[in-house]
């Protein structure tokens, strides 16, 4: 009998049991020990340390740029992860499943503009989060590591865009594949021109292992959408996770470590002084300043991350989730006419991101798909190791002196790249001129090429006269920043029909 | 633990241990490279049948789409020149003015395929053209041949 009752009673007491086997702590969080408890205790949460501070919750200093490109990851997972359900990865079929996906399932065109939406949101904001991090300082000591991790993100981004919009088979996607193969051959421009394709061939390797045919055909496609859908995205996920973890190793969010650190608060109240405890180990909660644990120190202006970090999430979540659907309301994602081998389109451009690039392979295919790229990524790796003043840290353009270089440089920078513009499409260029020069030549003198070395000349100017690396690192920065942003709107706008230039898309020629 | 001396058995062996774990690790990798790189390319046989060389008048200047090339007759006989850009592979316009122009990156070429303008590192290819034994027309868009060389049927 007694057994029996026993048995209803647990039954009786399974939700509750239930509950509290599920939820460790059992109950909302009172105190800042339970508050502790409730980040460290759970799986999802342990990856952020127990206290966050101050300084890394100001809107006006990270402009929550990395939660809402975490944010954004996640609904293209999820939106992702949906497409593919009705998406078939073979050149008969393609086409019309995203059709199908556009005008018959349940809700994909919505879900179909969400994906596309945070895909342009999330190249957005990666490179605003660079340019963020690269203004306050934050890749020097003990970040330089991290700055890496955050370039290969980008890449991995731009990848993600790239194979993206390959998969619909539409005209964009068919000369888009095409283009981009033949730049991954493009080594050969420089190995025919010297006549050593026959020993080495980079170029013909690179396409091969794209296209897996001599066509751009259904291995390409398979190639492509593998990318996508699994190894690009396993990468991005992982170089996520370190990114996520040296932030936290690195010591949180870079701050101004010469200013005096506000108040934490601990137990509702503001304190400057933390009072130790002789049988509490500090150190494992992550209340201490610094890499390592040290205690009998200040806590040093931080808040418990339970709720404090969260309401962020929430909130970097719920702006990334309201643009892509108030987009994706507002306009749809676009399909071309299906892929036609026999007539490209004219103009057939890249989405804005690429254009800028577009605009350089317009020179030279070599060094505006293969080598430009090349010099700004290695540049920016660099950068890290070649300014290592801890000066200025934290702290937008490290000061007043760096706000003004940063904005001699925009103007230089603004100036510079539309006169070599108004130069080239007024005057051309050498070939228009000496019509026998040889290739080589062009690839390496470029209005692409000219615009680097002018860039990198104004930035040793700077080093020179203000012997600063610091000051030299803002000014290339923001040069290029320039750079990028002309020649991108040069690629949307002001390009038409046979890549002429046209003051604006309601001029191009009528067919 | 201890210190081996050098040339002491214990240290030949975690040596060859760390060679044959890094062995092992090479031959995986090389594997992983290996298997992406196709063996056999596939691809179409870009060899065509054009039909009668009768049925082309000289004067002859006609875009053909899927053979990807532009065919001439003139006095001297007929060549192909291809119509895919040395530049980044967009298929380019046959121009009514003479020339062909690219509507990706506006590379330019004369009437006889050599670059005049843009980007494109080499002319345009001349491609091979012969009789095939029923005596029709046979363009094959893999062979290239010298500018210039023209085929008399």
């Amino acid at each position: 009998m007694a057994d029996t009752r026993e048995f209803i009673q647990n039954l009786k007491d399974t939700p509750r049991n239930l509950r509290a086997s599920w939820l460790r702590l059992g109950k909302p969080p009172q105190s800042d020990r339970e508050r502790s408890q409730a980040t460290f205790h759970n799986f999802f949460l342990h990856l952020q340390s127990v206290r966050v501070h101050r300084n890394s919750l100001r809107f006006a200093y990270s402009l929550g740029l990395g939660l809402i490109l975490t944010a954004s990851f996640v609904v293209l997972t999820i939106t992702g992860i949906l497409l593919m359900v009705y998406y078939k990865p073979s050149t008969e079929l393609a086409y019309n499943s995203i059709k199908d996906i556009h005008y018959v399932v349940p809700a994909g065109r919505f879900i179909r503009n969400i994906h596309r939406w945070s895909a342009h949101l999330m190249v957005f904001a990666v490179f605003l989060h660079m340019a963020r991090v690269f203004y306050t300082g934050s890749y020097k000591k003990p970040r330089e590591f991290n700055w890496l991790i955050g370039l290969a993100l980008l890449v991995l981004t731009l990848a993600l865009s790239f194979t993206g919009y390959l998969l619909p088979w539409d005209q964009l996607a068919f000369w888009a594949i095409t283009i981009g193969a033949n730049i991954a051959n493009s080594p050969r421009e420089v190995t025919d021109a010297l006549g050593i394709t026959r020993w080495f061939d980079m170029g013909g390797f690179q396409k091969q292992l794209l296209l897996g045919a001599t066509y751009v055909g259904e291995e390409a496609l398979i190639r492509f959408y593998v990318l996508h859908i699994v190894l690009l995205p396993l990468l991005c996920g992982a170089f996520m996770g370190l990114h996520f973890w040296r932030v936290r190793k690195d010591g949180g969010l870079s701050r101004d470590l010469t200013k005096d650190a506000p108040p934490a608060s601990v137990l509702g109240r503001s304190m400057h002084v933390f009072q130790t405890s002789p049988s509490k180990t500090y150190g494992l909660m992550a209340i201490v300043r610094g890499r390592t644990p040290a205690v009998g120190r200040g806590p040093d202006g931080t808040v418990p991350s339970w709720p404090n970090l969260l309401w962020a999430y929430g909130a970097a979540l719920m702006f990334t989730v309201a643009v892509s659907l108030g987009l994706s309301l507002l306009s749809d994602a676009p399909l071309k006419e299906m892929a036609n081998p026999a007539i490209p389109e004219n103009p057939a451009k890249a989405p804005w991101y690429f254009l800028g690039l577009q605009e350089l392979v317009s020179y030279s295919a070599f060094m505006g798909g293969v080598g430009i790229p090349t010099i700004v990524l290695l540049g920016l790796a660099l950068i890290p190791y070649l300014d290592r003043d801890p000066r200025g840290t934290g702290q937008w353009f490290g000061g007043p002196e760096g706000r003004r270089v940063a904005w001699k440089s925009a103007l230089f920078g603004l100036a510079s790249v539309i006169s070599l513009l108004v130069f080239t499409v007024q005057l051309g260029w050498l070939r228009d001129w000496y019509p026998k020069i040889p290739q080589l030549m062009i690839t390496a003198v470029n209005p692409g090429t000219v615009i680097v070395g002018i860039y990198m000349a104004w930035s040793l100017w700077v080093v020179k006269r203000t012997g600063s690396p610091r000051l030299a690192a803002i000014a290339l920065f923001t040069c290029f920043q320039m750079g990028f942003v002309v020649l991108t709107l040069m690629g949307t706008v002001f390009r038409g029909p046979n890549w002429q230039f046209y003051w604006w898309p309601s001029q191009w020629p009528v067919h | 633990m201890h210190e081996h001396r050098r040339g002491s058995r214990r240290s030949f062996l975690s040596w060859a241990a760390i060679s044959s774990f890094c062995a092992a690790i090479g031959t995986a990798l090389a594997g992983i490279i290996r298997l992406p790189k196709p063996a056999v390319l596939p691809g179409p046989q870009r060899i065509y049948k054009l039909g009668d060389p009768e049925q082309f008048a000289v004067g002859t200047r006609v875009k053909l789409e899927t053979e990807q090339c532009c065919l001439f007759r003139d006095e001297q006989g007929f060549h192909a020149i291809s119509t895919i850009c040395t530049h980044l592979g967009c298929i380019i316009a046959v121009q009514e003015q003479g020339g062909f122009a690219c509507p990706c990156h506006g590379s330019r070429f004369s009437e006889s395929g050599e670059v005049v303008g843009g980007p494109a590192p080499t002319g345009l290819p001349w491609l091979e053209i012969s009789l095939s034994v029923e005596g029709q027309l046979q363009l094959n868009a893999e062979a290239e041949v010298p500018r210039g060389t023209k085929f008399r049927a």
